[in-house]
């Protein structure tokens, strides 16, 4: 909502007030400020003049030659713009003057004509382009009347102003409007407030010989006021109306439409007037529209209705739009001579399901919209005929149509002054209490127990019940007023298990060398193709969005192995040579409730240089170590689409499903586009949790040394290193403490087919030191089942 | 016999002084005091001495042993230490050649600057809680309080999976979560992703994260809620920092405010950062609405409570100074491993 100072000086008194404590304590009380906007700011040496002469530039088809008196002076000056004539009035830049945003105007020679300096637009003054007339965008200002010669163009049109644009939250409708600021300016400093004059001074006629009123749908239309006015002269509205509107964000148009945006701006209560001579039948009936119905509104686009459309028609057709737009057959025209000015109240559901289905929003709509006090008609339209007359643009018709079949009366609420006390920790008197109230229009009756009976203007649509009364104590009295406290009573805080655990876990991984990822948990449904995921996975049964932004984030996530992709490829083709990341978070996935399961998984991956499978199956053993995991298996896996099938396995753990790790098959990547190989681990987080041992319980330390016993052997290349290791266990008996594989070989010295590996065997009796001789017979065991199996030889 | 005596400490303890290796040492040592090294042998002709001389001479023969012994040991440690002196400077490192650095990974900023929240707010006696991130309209909307017309329900703003489901947009319907699953006193905190209809610029993403706090209690004021978040903004931006309350508007929520701190980049006198205002707004925050406490079933004339929510990665962009809330979830290492 943008406020002219000024305007807001004329209701309320801040007159001596620094603009800085003014704002400061707005902002204090609820009116927070999007930003202040100062005119008439960096404007120097911009003076009234008249035309005196204009002509053709000899030399250039679009330019013209000015001469104008600025008064001590008469200037030459070559200007662009086409509708500057003799004895107009216009602001003139001297050379050396100055315009806002820090442009210097200096002399300079246009086709070889001299030019002493420059006329100038409304939007170089500092309007915005969206609210200059539309007679002037392209051109110069002209003036509104015979100012003095050479006066300060600040003066003369009063530029001076200050704008602040406060930002309205929605549960205050009210501050949509000058005097809605006004009242809170006036609340905030203690002063009632100045209303302005609705005195229509001459009436002729009566009203009732000119329009009747009928509303169909009550509970579509509350109240339906309207007055006439006849003799109409249409033209420009003077200086500082336009200034006004311009300010305030508002295009004036002409002098009746202007006056009605000006109290709709000033009262909140929008306006709109038709011109009578289209108003057939003199009569208005408020009714719904037929699904049939087309309707060409002001803006001249022709608009399909339907039967829940509230329309104003007259005796014959539609005339408006309710609560949106006015009709293009019934539009002020240059000759109007007689009108009729509405102030009504609609339904703002009524009028938000119009303006939504036409995709049709105006200032007017989005008013009602939000909500409109049903008793601000009255004094709108008296202060639109009272302007009327002020400005000499006809005459008023005596009487007033207002059709109010309900109406509103002002809430009565219980205050407990206690209870406000006790909610703010304050210690305000049910007199000081009932003070902050009578600061904001509110009557109070004191009552004769403790309790306060307040009752809200009805513009205050959004005080309903104690609870709203609290607050607007407690912002009057002023948050800053408050103590700061901290609540009493112990609590113990900390994360729940499952946040703590996966702390651990992130710690883990990055004491490993990964980095996280996070990423939307919405997804495209392509990246279940990009990774192969078979037709049949239930990783494609996606819970989809209704309404999704684009198709890449259309569905939930059911894996986070296409999100690992994609952040491995951004970081690929940005050249970046490796790396290594892992991303926890949650998975969607169908349930038979009404929301989603939504499960933690985790996704570890990996390409580049020193990243290996290893490398990640390395991370993945030493998370499961640390979270009490100890003996997962991995089952090769050679039948999943998204891996290489060499080069991939499951990980299980207690024939529990835990996860699956490998290097992403080459049709995987060649949909990727990326050249280096990506390793992968996608391991279900709540599986983990559900098998993790965190428990520490101490193991006495051996008393009695230990023996290592290294052994290489030699067997084909098809032999799991499991395989050997289960025949190696199996055979150890009690007494082998530990194996450690220390090197695997393929080379001259080993068979073509074969590797060689070796391992490292650790022996130890808890009880007792042990012989060489026991060692002996057991090493021989674990050799020669190794050999019968396998058919491993021992490698001197 | 005694100038012998001399004569075999003299040239023995020549001896010794040209020695310069421990090899050459023992052979002095075995070539005078070894079974059949000099001194020996000179002692094995003291049967010869009369009586009288015997003591003496032995008294010479003992000393010079311990002599000759003591000078031997003297330069075996001189040797040693030369030894070792020469074998620490054969071992001297480069020590301005890097070390081998292990790589550590990096947590996620928003997962850093989260942790730092919440580490505050459970050493405040806060629990940490959590809600899905798909969501019913009843806990997202209805039982917040938000009007039935509120624009923020519309499919232009909000993520719909169906009529009566969609993506929550916020952290709140967790305070009602948990008023309707434990009994006050309730001291939560909710982390937790959010999702809005906004495209991706600088300054919006469609996913979003906040945290909700949620704290109900026999008598709970709005000094209280003041005094947590100026704990609250202390901890986590310094203690020099103020904290401003203005009024602001949200359904859930009555008296409701905005929160400020100083900005802690120019310390409030303006810059570019605050955009000139001295304050730069963190958080939204409030008592928590009757009809709210209603909706989880809490008995307002005996309860109240406050509630607070604030955007992650505004805190995040606002201390590290990150200008394009899009870096977060693109993911490029190098912005990652940047918080280390």
């Amino acid at each position: 909502m943008l406020v002219p100072i000024s305007w807001l000086k004329e209701y309320v008194n801040i007159k001596d007030m620094e603009s800085k404590d003014f704002l400061d304590r707005m902002i204090m009380s609820g009116s927070n400020i999007e930003e202040v906007h100062h005119y008439g700011e960096g404007i120097k040496k911009v003076v009234v003049g008249k035309v005196l002469k204009v002509e053709k530039h000899p030399d250039a088809d679009k330019l013209f030659v000015i001469t104008v008196d600025i008064g001590s002076e008469v200037l030459t000056i070559v200007t662009g713009a086409d509708n500057v004539h003799e004895e107009d009035y216009v602001p003139v830049v001297q050379s050396g003057g100055w315009l806002p945003g820090g442009i210097k105007i200096k002399k300079g020679k246009l086709r070889g004509i001299e030019s002493n300096g420059m006329l100038c637009s409304a939007q170089e003054l500092g309007f915005g382009d969206n609210v200059v007339p539309a007679a002037i965008k392209e051109g110069i200002l002209i003036l509104d009347q015979a100012y003095p010669l050479g006066m300060d163009i600040l003066e003369a049109l009063d530029l001076k102003e200050e704008v602040v644009e406060f930002e309205i939250t929605p549960n205050r409708p009210d501050c949509l409007s000058i005097l809605g600021m006004a009242r809170e300016a006036a609340a905030v400093f203690s002063d009632t407030i100045k209303y302005p004059s609705t005195d229509i001074k001459h009436n002729t006629d009566d009203i009732n010989d000119y329009i009747s009123v009928q509303i169909e749908k009550p509970e579509l239309c509350k109240r339906f006021t309207v007055k006439a006015i006849k003799d109409i002269v249409i033209r420009q509205s003077p200086w500082w109306l336009q200034k006004r509107l311009m300010a305030s964000g508002v295009r004036p148009i002409n002098n009746i439409v202007d006056i009605t945006n000006y109290v709709m701006l000033e009262y909140g209560q929008p306006l709109h007037a038709y011109d009578l001579r289209y108003v057939s039948g003199n009569k208005i009936v408020v009714d719904t529209a037929s699904d049939s119905q087309k309707f060409t509104t002001l803006d001249g686009v022709e608009r399909q209705l339907n039967s829940k459309m509230l329309m104003i028609n007259d005796a014959k057709e539609a005339v408006g739009l309710a609560g949106v737009m006015g009709g293009l057959n019934s539009e002020i025209k240059d000759d109007t001579v007689s009108i009729l000015i509405e102030a009504a109240n609609f339904d703002a559901d009524n009028v938000r399901a119009t303006s939504k289905k036409l995709g049709l929003r105006t200032e007017a709509s989005s008013r009602f919209e939000k909500g409109v006090d049903t008793n601000l008609t009255l004094d709108a339209v008296n202060r639109a005929c009272k302007l009327i007359e002020e400005l000499e643009a006809g005459t008023i018709i005596a009487g007033t149509i207002d059709v109010y079949p309900k109406t509103e009366e002002p809430r009565r609420i219980k205050v407990r002054p206690d209870r406000i006390n006790a909610l703010l920790n304050t210690n305000m008197s049910t007199d000081e209490l009932a003070d902050l109230y009578k600061r904001l229009e509110m009557e109070v009756d004191l009552g004769d127990g403790a309790d306060l009976y307040v009752q809200p203007p009805t513009v205050r649509l959004d005080l309903k019940e104690e609870v709203d009364l609290l607050e607007e104590a407690a912002r009057i009295y002023g948050y800053d007023n408050l103590d700061a406290t901290i609540p009493k009573g112990y609590t113990q805080g900390g994360n729940s298990s499952k946040l703590d655990f996966q702390n651990m876990v992130k710690e883990v991984l990055a004491a490993s060398g990964l980095n996280e990822i996070q990423t939307y948990s919405f997804a495209s449904p392509k990246g279940a193709d990009m990774i192969e995921l078979p037709e049949a996975s239930i990783k494609r049964n996606f819970i989809k969005l209704i309404n999704p932004l684009g198709e890449e984030n259309s569905i939930m996530r059911t894996t986070l192995i296409p999100n690992m992709m994609e952040t491995l490829i951004i970081n690929y083709n940005r050249n970046i040579n490796r790396a290594a990341a892992y991303e926890l978070g949650r998975i969607f996935l169908p349930s038979d409730t009404e929301l989603p399961n939504e499960a933690i998984s985790l996704v570890l991956g990996a390409y580049g240089q020193k990243n290996d499978f290893y490398m990640l199956k390395g991370i993945v053993e030493t998370l499961l170590d640390k979270i009490g995991i100890k003996g997962a298996e991995y089952e090769p896996e050679a039948n999943h689409s998204t891996f290489h099938p060499g080069r991939c396995a499951n990980i299980l753990y207690k024939n529990e499903y835990l996860g699956i790790i490998g290097e992403i098959h080459p049709d995987v990547a060649e949909n990727y586009d990326i050249s280096a190989r990506v390793y992968i681990c996608e391991l279900d987080f709540e599986s983990i949790l559900l098998n993790a041992d965190t428990e520490k319980i101490y193991s006495p330390l051996p008393k009695y040394p230990a023996m290592d016993r290294d052994m290489a052997i030699v067997v084909e290349e098809k032999v799991y290193v499991r395989e050997i290791e289960k025949i190696i266990l199996e055979n150890g008996g009690k007494i082998l403490e530990n194996v450690e594989l220390f090197d695997i070989y393929r080379g001259k010295q080993v068979k073509e087919g074969h590797k060689s590996i070796a391992y490292s065997l650790t022996y130890r009796n808890a009880e007792k030191t042990l012989t060489d001789g026991e060692v002996n017979r057991v090493h021989s065991r674990i050799i020669k089942a190794l050999k019968e199996k396998l058919g491993a030889e021992l490698r001197e | 016999m005694k100038n012998k005596l001399f004569e075999i400490k003299n040239t023995a303890i020549n001896l010794i002084e040209e020695a310069a290796t421990k090899d050459a040492l023992e052979k002095i040592r075995v070539e005078f005091l070894g079974k059949k090294g000099r001194l020996t042998s000179v002692l094995r002709g003291m049967g010869n001495l009369s009586a009288e001389e015997r003591p003496a001479v032995g008294k010479i023969a003992n000393e010079v042993r311990q002599v000759l012994e003591e000078e031997l040991k003297k330069a075996f440690d001189n040797i040693n230490e030369k030894e070792k002196l020469e074998k620490l400077h054969k071992e001297t490192l480069d020590v301005t050649i890097p070390g081998k650095k292990i790589t550590l990974g990096s947590k996620h900023p928003l997962t850093v600057t989260l942790d730092e929240i919440t580490k505050i707010f459970m050493n405040m006696g806060f629990k940490v809680t959590e809600g899905p991130e798909v969501e019913t309209v009843y806990y997202n909307f209805d039982a917040l309080n938000a009007p039935k017309n509120h624009p923020s329900r519309d499919i232009t703003d909000t993520f719909y999976i169906s009529d009566n489901v969609l993506l929550r947009t916020q952290t709140s319907p967790v305070q009602v979560r948990t008023l309707k699953s434990q009994a006050p006193p309730i001291k939560v905190i909710a982390p937790g992703r959010c999702f809005r209809c906004d495209t991706p610029d600088a300054t919006h993403s469609p996913m979003f994260q906040q945290v909700e706090g949620l704290l109900v209690d026999k008598g709970i004021t709005m000094s209280d809620l003041k005094g947590t978040l100026d704990v609250f903004a202390k901890h986590l931006f310094g203690p020099q920092v103020k904290t401003k309350f203005r009024p602001h508007y949200f359904p859930f929520t009555e008296p409701s405010a905005e929160v400020d701190v100083t900005c802690f980049k120019c310390g409030g006198s303006g810059c570019r950062v605050c955009k000139g205002s001295g304050w730069i707004e963190i958080l939204g925050a409030g008592m928590v609405h009757p009809n709210v406490l209603k909706e989880g079933g809490v008995d307002t004339e005996v309860y109240s409570g406050f509630a607070f929510g604030m955007g992650v990665e505004r805190i995040a962009m606002l201390k590290y100074e990150v200008d394009d809330i899009r870096l977060f979830y693109e993911n490029d290492m190098r912005f990652i491993e940047q918080f280390r």
